[in-house]
């Protein structure tokens, strides 16, 4: 190791370390994000890059083909469209319940409760569960003749077929996913709680502060930081997300709970003839967009730092 | 003296040492309905035995490995040896013509040349063999008689259409308080044998698809205004999505469901499942302005070109071919077959219930009666884009995603444009 040290200079050694995760981190990583790149700008059902004639940017401007993107119909690949109108609600709606419930759960949890412990794991355990297990337990709950049903029928009250009623399926693949992962969240959140200084609820509760303005200046401000962690990690689990609904419903009824991860999924692999440059152009846009919503969350965070 | 014997001894045994002994591996990706995979392994025992060096590593894969990530093992040059496979046409591109390989390619013919057909997608001269269908399968109606007879409503008879089933059905539903009249595979395949029946033609005098047209058309509006009333049950085409395939087998072996539009393949199931629960029967296809057809198909063991034992791998495919091997499968496995020989002896199925044999019977008489746009259909090398894209809209129009007109024109466009990404 000495000599090793001597030959390559002590700066340089680190990089010795670091090779064996960069080949593989480049290979797994890098290499596949690369061919995506070229793959999008070919056409064709072949999957030898070498088979595949050069399109341009055709496939980009069949997905971004629309009279109106308010209305996939009007759009040439109107499921993609679809996808992109579903995808966004269903960030707006996963993301911001899943933090308020996994605050305010992580927030109960961090008070001296009884059975405290018990809870902890109790909400913590959805997310031991294989994403194909936790849907096919709500699927057995939700189907038309399912749990739910048979406990509404027992009480004389309306039963729904929740999966084939597009409005119904699209809110609970929305609560599905929360309650598979917002455990997460919540221990996140739980020891951001538990980095906060007692000393300063202290002060403030000597000063005789609301709760609500502890929680607004004081709580909240100090759990930024691990706020920022979870909103960023959410929001991206929440625009790949494709197991739990994919085994759910399927992207049905229709395509109300289609995903965009799901149509690359499928334009690339499950239809006939597998298009796989249209898949890569849609998953280069998705990327994209997923970059832009990063960058803006980080440049955000910093100017409320700063401020 | 000792050491003479020793450069002796060593010279013996270095003799043999020296002599080399082939031996070969043949993979096979296998996928089943029911027991095939298991039947198929041990019938390999047998030809391992006949082929000494020679061994058939059965990998039992799901359907969807098939569907989905098999093309793309091949597409690469990669994969197994050989496959049970229901693409035929899709998958010909990568098939061997094992005829160099065979003692006895005459006989094949003879006895598979119909269902050959369909790997055979380099034109009117190709001749080879691709692949043996191990079963041959018709879709169509299965009926649960015991509700019909707790109604007291008769069946509709051989040559009644989808109507005169679909009323005959609500009657049963109605008077049983069963919830599902009638439920159809979330399929393309499945959708299709009703369509060519409405008059659906597939295909111009060129060969090429012509999907949407009156015929397809008016069994579109019919199938949509069924799942919207409730004949048809709603949840087996709405509550999917994509054109991820959806069946309703459970719903029939658990007796909600009066009667179900699956396939042949689901007789074995239906046997192990149902018991004597209830008695079920299949029935001949329903009949509109075009005919009275399902789509045959069923599985085939397909050899593939990137094999490293083309010599072996076509021994195979002829041991698969044999008669008495097939015989030997089939009664295990409970399927119509494809060789012509045993199409006319029959097939004395290993415990089969008297439904099992009844269903077995009327598929295979339906089968014969099978309109020829229906075998052209099943042939066709891209027929999984036109059944991908009949999934997807017709079930848009079902929960109104898009109107009806909307959706076909969908389907038109997606055809077309597969058609063209393929060539």
């Amino acid at each position: 190791m000495l000599a090793l040290q001597k030959m390559t200079g002590a700066q340089r050694i680190a990089w010795v370390f670091l090779f064996p995760n960069l080949l593989i981190f480049g290979l797994f990583t890098f290499l596949p994000i690369f061919l995506n790149f070229f793959y999008a700008t070919t056409g064709s059902d072949r999957i030898l890059l070498p088979d595949r004639p050069y399109v341009g940017l055709e496939n980009f401007q069949s997905l971004l083909a629309c009279e109106s993107y308010l209305d996939p119909n009007s759009c040439a690949r109107d499921i993609f469209w679809r996808a992109v109108h579903n995808t966004g609600w269903f960030v707006i709606l996963q993301v911001g319940f899943m933090i308020l419930f996994s605050l305010v759960t992580a927030m109960v949890l961090n008070r001296d409760i009884p059975l405290r412990g018990f809870f902890r794991s109790v909400f913590f355990y959805p997310v031991l569960l294989s994403p194909v297990v936790v849907a096919l337990i709500w699927k057995w709950i939700l189907q038309r003749y399912g749990v739910l049903n048979a406990g509404l029928e027992a009480w004389e009250l309306p039963v729904t077929n929740w999966l084939v009623e597009a409005d119904w399926a699209f809110f609970w693949i929305v609560f599905v996913s929360i309650w598979a992962h917002m455990g997460f969240y919540t221990l996140i959140l739980l020891a951001g709680l538990q980095a906060i200084p007692s000393d300063v609820y202290e002060a403030a509760e000597m000063d005789g502060a609301s709760k609500w303005r502890v929680f607004s200046k004081i709580t909240m401000p100090l759990l930024m930081p691990t706020m920022v962690v979870v909103i960023v990690l959410s929001l991206i689990r929440a625009v790949q997300a494709f197991d739990e609904i994919f085994v759910l419903t399927g992207g049905g009824p229709g395509s109300a709970t289609t995903l965009l991860l799901q149509y690359i999924y499928e334009t690339g692999f499950a239809y006939r003839p597998q298009l796989f440059g249209l898949a890569a152009a849609a998953s280069l846009l998705m990327a994209a967009v997923l970059l832009v919503l990063t960058l803006l969350q980080l440049a955000a965070t910093r100017r409320q730092a700063e401020g | 003296m000792k050491t003479s014997h020793l450069l002796s001894g060593i010279a013996f045994a270095a003799m043999f040492a020296a002599v080399p002994v082939s031996a070969a591996e043949l993979r096979f990706a296998c996928y089943q309905d029911g027991v095939e995979c298991d039947a198929w392994s041990e019938a390999f025992k047998t030809f391992e035995s006949e082929n000494p060096g020679t061994t058939v590593a059965v990998d039992v894969v799901p359907y969807k490995s098939i569907v989905e990530g098999l093309p793309l093992q091949l597409a690469s040059g990669e994969g197994p040896d050989l496959a049970r496979v229901t693409d035929l046409g899709g998958l010909a591109q990568y098939m061997l013509d094992v005829t160099p390989y065979v003692s006895d390619a005459a006989k094949i013919e003879e006895q598979y040349g119909k269902t050959l057909a369909w790997t055979r997608v380099n034109g009117p001269d190709d001749k080879g063999i691709y692949a043996i269908m191990d079963q041959q399968t018709a879709t169509g109606p299965f009926v649960n008689k015991t509700l019909f007879d707790q109604a007291g409503v008769e069946m509709p008879g051989k040559g009644a259409t989808y109507e005169d089933w679909a009323k005959a059905a609500k009657e049963v539903a109605e008077k049983t308080q069963t919830p599902y009249p009638m439920a159809m595979d979330r399929s393309g395949h499945r959708y299709m044998g009703p369509a060519i029946s409405y008059g659906a033609k597939v295909f111009d005098d060129q060969g090429n698809p012509i999907t949407v047209d009156d015929g397809f058309r008016g069994w579109s509006e019919q199938f949509v205004e069924w799942n919207n009333d409730g004949t048809v049950a709603k949840e087996v085409w709405a509550g999917a999505g994509g054109s991820s395939y959806q069946d309703a087998a459970k719903e029939f072996t658990n007796g909600s469901l009066v009667m179900y539009v699956s396939g042949s393949w689901q007789i074995g199931r239906f046997g192990r499942d149902i018991g004597d629960a209830f008695d079920w029967v299949a029935v001949p296809a329903p009949c509109g302005p075009g005919g009275c057809t399902g789509i045959p198909g069923g599985a085939a063991i397909a050899a593939f070109k990137h094999t490293k034992s083309p010599e072996e791998l076509g021994k195979l495919i002829e041991f698969i071919s044999r008669e008495d091997v097939q015989a030997e499968v089939l009664a295990k496995t409970k399927n119509i077959p494809a060789n012509q020989s045993l199409q006319v002896k029959g097939i004395d199925y290993e415990n089969a219930s008297e439904d099992e044999k009844a269903a077995l019977t009327t598929f295979a008489s339906a089968l014969s009666e099978f309109s020829p746009v229906a075998f052209q259909f099943q042939g066709y090398k891209n027929n999984r884009a036109i059944m991908n894209a009949i999934a997807t809209r017709v079930t848009q129009a079902i929960v109104g995603e898009s109107t009806l007109d909307e959706a076909l024109e969908r389907v038109d466009t997606d055809v077309k444009e597969a058609v063209a990404a393929a060539k």
